[in-house]
């Protein structure tokens, strides 16, 4: 079975995170100059960080058999999965994030009955970001904007699982948002206060497209736009599930994800990169 | 499951509000405000954040189109206000003035941030 969500499920958690980055806590989650980017519910986020999504909750828009599932994702339930994160480069004063991944999901690790795989998958991931701080401050409320997305491949490990092929992917999925805190802090002050002045509005859409192992034209994708708050230790979002094509499905759906940022709730323990613990 | 599970976001939550833990200051409101006019020179700028600040690594600079600053040099952490950074400003004339900050909050997140006020007299 394809998965939309390979990227943001298995945000995982504790000591999954294989974490290399460079050694300063002022590259803490999220920020680039005075942006901050959230974490993204249905992409990943460009963005070195030490997160946990506790739980994902979501209603898949009905598949084309009329079948329709129910997740609530809990990340330690799922298939181990390590992220090995590189930052190339945060460039503040143009709001500028590049980050290169290698996540591995690995087989037998987790719960069959909730969909983990009994084979690992290779995924090389590039993410970025950029927001709109830097055009010219007369276009006051385009400012506001950012836009974040990634590139990637799947390789698993198995060619097939009981007969059913497993198939390369590619996917690429980009998040469209509009940072509340942003407008009041760096733009202009339109008397938002909490906890309005914490909404972060996206768009994001992603789709997942076989490249070997699977026939032509078999791209799935999803569109959700949402909403998320985000606050100083944790952020919860919501999202609707528009399925991109008939393939993919019909109708909708919706997914609600609380999130916590482990680097702010625990800056001296497991919230720091795995490379400054000792 | 579903005790465990609150049993670990209570625990979450509650280490998260302990005083061990903080997190980045956001700027929560400004005086002059954000993007504004106003039409009298202000005589200080004042900016209230949504977590304490560390004095010795926070500081406020406030320039002319020209670039040129117009404050009157280091910011203040007024005692019993810890979240909030003051400047003070030289007279200022009709125009728009830059304000950048560059703050961190007491367990060492460091944020940053521009905006302008304009003085229309």
């Amino acid at each position: 079975m394809l998965s939309l969500y390979t990227d943001a499920r298995a945000r995982f958690a504790l000591a999954a995170v294989l974490t290399v980055m460079q050694a300063s806590s002022a590259l803490a989650h999220g920020w680039a100059g005075e942006r901050f980017f959230p974490a993204t519910i249905l992409t990943d986020d460009p963005f070195v960080a030490d997160e946990i999504s506790l739980p994902q909750v979501s209603l898949q828009p009905p598949a084309p058999d009329a079948s329709q599932l129910t997740n609530i994702e809990i990340d330690l339930l799922g298939a181990l999965r390590t992220m090995g994160q590189y930052q190339l480069f945060i460039d503040g004063p143009h709001q500028a994030l590049g980050l290169l991944g290698l996540n591995v999901t690995w087989g037998h690790t987790g719960r069959a009955a909730v969909g983990a795989p009994n084979f690992t998958t290779l995924s090389p991931t590039f993410d970025f970001g950029k927001g709109f701080g830097d055009i010219p401050r007369s276009l006051t409320f385009l400012r506001p904007f950012a836009i974040t997305g990634n590139l990637g491949f799947d390789f698993p490990t198995q060619a097939t699982t009981a007969g059913v092929p497993n198939p390369n992917n590619f996917s690429y999925g980009f998040a469209f948002e509009y940072s509340f805190p942003y407008l009041e802090c760096c733009v202009k002050d339109v008397g938002l206060r909490a906890p309005f002045n914490q909404l972060i509005p996206p768009v994001e859409v992603a789709f997942t497209t076989p490249i070997s192992r699977a026939p032509a034209n078999q791209t799935i994708g999803t569109i959700q736009p949402g909403i998320i708050w985000a606050g100083s230790y944790f952020q919860i979002g919501a999202e609707a599930i528009i399925p991109a094509n008939r393939l993919t499905g019909h109708g909708y759906g919706g997914v609600v994800q609380l999130h916590f940022y482990l680097d702010d709730l625990f800056p001296r323990s497991i919230g720091k990169p795995v490379s400054e613990w000792w | 499951m579903d005790r465990l599970i609150m049993t670990f976001v209570v625990g979450v939550l509650a280490l998260g509000a302990s005083p061990g833990s903080q997190a980045h200051a956001f700027l929560d409101h400004a005086s002059p405000p954000v993007g504004s006019s106003v039409p009298a020179a202000p005589p200080v700028v004042t900016l209230w954040f949504t977590q304490d600040l560390e004095p010795a690594f926070s500081s406020v600079t406030v320039t002319n189109e020209a670039g040129q600053r117009v404050d009157l040099g280091k910011a203040q952490i007024p005692p019993g206000s810890p979240a909030e950074v003051q400047i003070g400003l030289k007279p200022l004339a009709g125009g728009t003035y830059l304000v950048s900050w560059h703050v961190v909050s007491v367990d060492t997140h460091p944020t940053e941030g521009t905006f302008t006020f304009e003085i229309k007299p």
